[in-house]
């Protein structure tokens, strides 16, 4: 179908793009990548009375590192993540979740800010950026205030940006790990068309000593409930002692038992549980394994 | 109300006004009259819309025309010159790459810059790169074969519009 009618602006600065998203009202909508929102206007789902334009806005596409962390402007694009050498190196959890996003196609238009704020909890991005203690920048004419992605997250497809609100950055601390330890991670992902929606997914962050304990353990969990999950419980079984495949198996258990995947078409709730916790033990031992490699 | 674009496709300019809801793919077909580039899904999933935008892969129905004023975009249209198919299309053919052809437009614009790029493929990495293309026909395998022939093939002066 085609979309409905609506108003178009396209600005060149933060501040503009913030004017006309406050004066536009709960019916002005931001257009970053588009490959969320205009299939929902081609559905119909969505009929905003303006779209603000986002892609012609200046300082928007750059990836800094900085103080400790890194920066990315809320226009980077999915391809532009997955080759980057900065957030290989320094989180390269997310450059391999980019595998997972759709198809090349929709990665050379989608962006990081994009995904964000559409709060997919089935989304990759948003599970990473989750275990990553990632914040976004969120502008506004009121200011400027940083929001942690646990904060911003709140249910499906709802964040806690107020609605004059635009993310112009996502920023992302380094992980401090002491010399003689190793962090792996992992993602896996389950879907009847590699880069289609998944049936199930789940990613996993494992810190090791030399002595083979766990130190830390992060799992994050997609297309488990309404939102992007982590399961500390599944992380707390880890870093119980030594790690080992029995300890993965029970973390996998832990961290699904509570959950309440939606059921669709390709799987109904308890099928989608199943595929989750597998994939949840093959991102745990494979991070487990990345980990150890690096010890070694 | 309608916005005046400028945008060039094939190596053309053109001038428009249009309405900010129109669809790129529908302005490329219908504003443009250049129908090789096919509807399928409209929603972004099947790929059949595949163009080139600044010399990349996207899919032009979850795109604006609006945002493509002042880009370039290419089409199946600039691949073959003076009535010869390019080498890609000519594997197409050869390997028996399309059946209906529906699809074709779409798997070419997403293939031509993995050609261009040059590089010899796994069927693993050719089968990634289209990933985000659905083809109802061939089962896939003869365009996998296809890619294959066109990225064994000796380079020659292709590179989409460039000509």
């Amino acid at each position: 179908m085609k979309p409905p009618l609506f108003d178009y602006e396209a600005p060149s600065t933060v501040e503009d793009a913030a004017r006309l998203l406050a004066e536009g009202g709960e019916d002005a909508k931001l257009l970053a990548g588009g490959q969320s929102l205009i299939p929902l206007l081609n559905l119909r789902f969505a009929a905003p009375s303006l779209l603000i334009d986002l892609n012609g806005v200046d300082g928007l596409g750059q990836i800094r590192a900085e103080d400790g962390q890194l920066r990315l402007g809320a226009l980077v694009r999915h391809s532009t993540v997955a080759g980057d050498p900065l957030v290989a190196d320094r989180h390269p959890l997310l450059s391999e979740a980019m595998g997972y996003v759709a198809h090349p196609q929709i990665r050379n238009r989608g962006t990081i800010g994009g995904t964000t704020a559409h709060a997919d909890p089935a989304a990759e991005v948003p599970v990473v950026l989750l275990m990553s203690d990632a914040r976004v920048v969120a502008r506004s004419t009121r200011g400027r205030r940083e929001i942690g992605v646990d904060d911003l997250f709140v249910s499906i497809f709802t964040t806690s940006l107020e609605p004059d609100e635009i993310i112009s950055e996502v920023i992302i601390p380094d992980r401090a790990v002491e010399p003689g330890t190793a962090v792996g991670s992992s993602f896996q992902e389950f879907a009847r068309r590699h880069g289609d929606y998944a049936i199930g997914g789940a990613a996993a962050i494992v810190h090791l000593g030399p002595d083979g304990v766990c130190r830390s353990a992060r799992v994050g969990l997609l297309g488990a409930g309404m939102r992007p999950e982590e399961s500390r419980a599944a992380a707390a079984v880890l870093e119980s002692g030594t790690f080992s495949e029995r300890a993965a198996r029970e973390a996998a258990a832990v961290a699904t038992t509570d959950i309440s995947p939606l059921g669709n078409v390709h799987g109904d709730p308890d099928y989608r549980r199943e595929v989750i916790r597998e994939m949840t033990f093959r991102a745990v031992m494979t991070a487990a394994d990345k980990a150890k490699a690096r010890i070694a | 109300m309608k916005r005046e674009i400028e945008l060039e496709v094939n190596g053309d300019r053109y001038q428009r006004a249009v309405e900010p809801r129109m669809l790129l793919s529908d302005f490329i077909r219908h504003e443009l009259r250049l129908t090789g580039t096919h509807v399928g899904c409209e929603h972004g999933v099947c790929g059949a819309c595949t163009v080139l935008f600044d010399g990349e892969p996207v899919r032009s129905c979850v795109m604006l025309a609006v945002q493509a004023d002042g880009h370039s975009v290419r089409t199946v249209e600039s691949l073959a010159q003076g009535g010869q198919l390019n080498r890609l299309q000519r594997a197409f053919n050869e390997c028996h790459g399309l059946q209906c052809g529906f699809c074709t437009p779409g798997f070419l614009m997403t293939l031509q810059p993995v050609v261009d790029e040059g590089k010899q493929l796994s069927d693993d990495e050719i089968r990634d790169a289209i990933s985000g293309n659905i083809c109802r026909c061939t089962g896939y395998q003869q365009i996998v074969e296809a890619v294959s022939q066109a990225l064994a093939e000796p380079q020659e002066d292709e590179r989409a519009g460039t000509a």
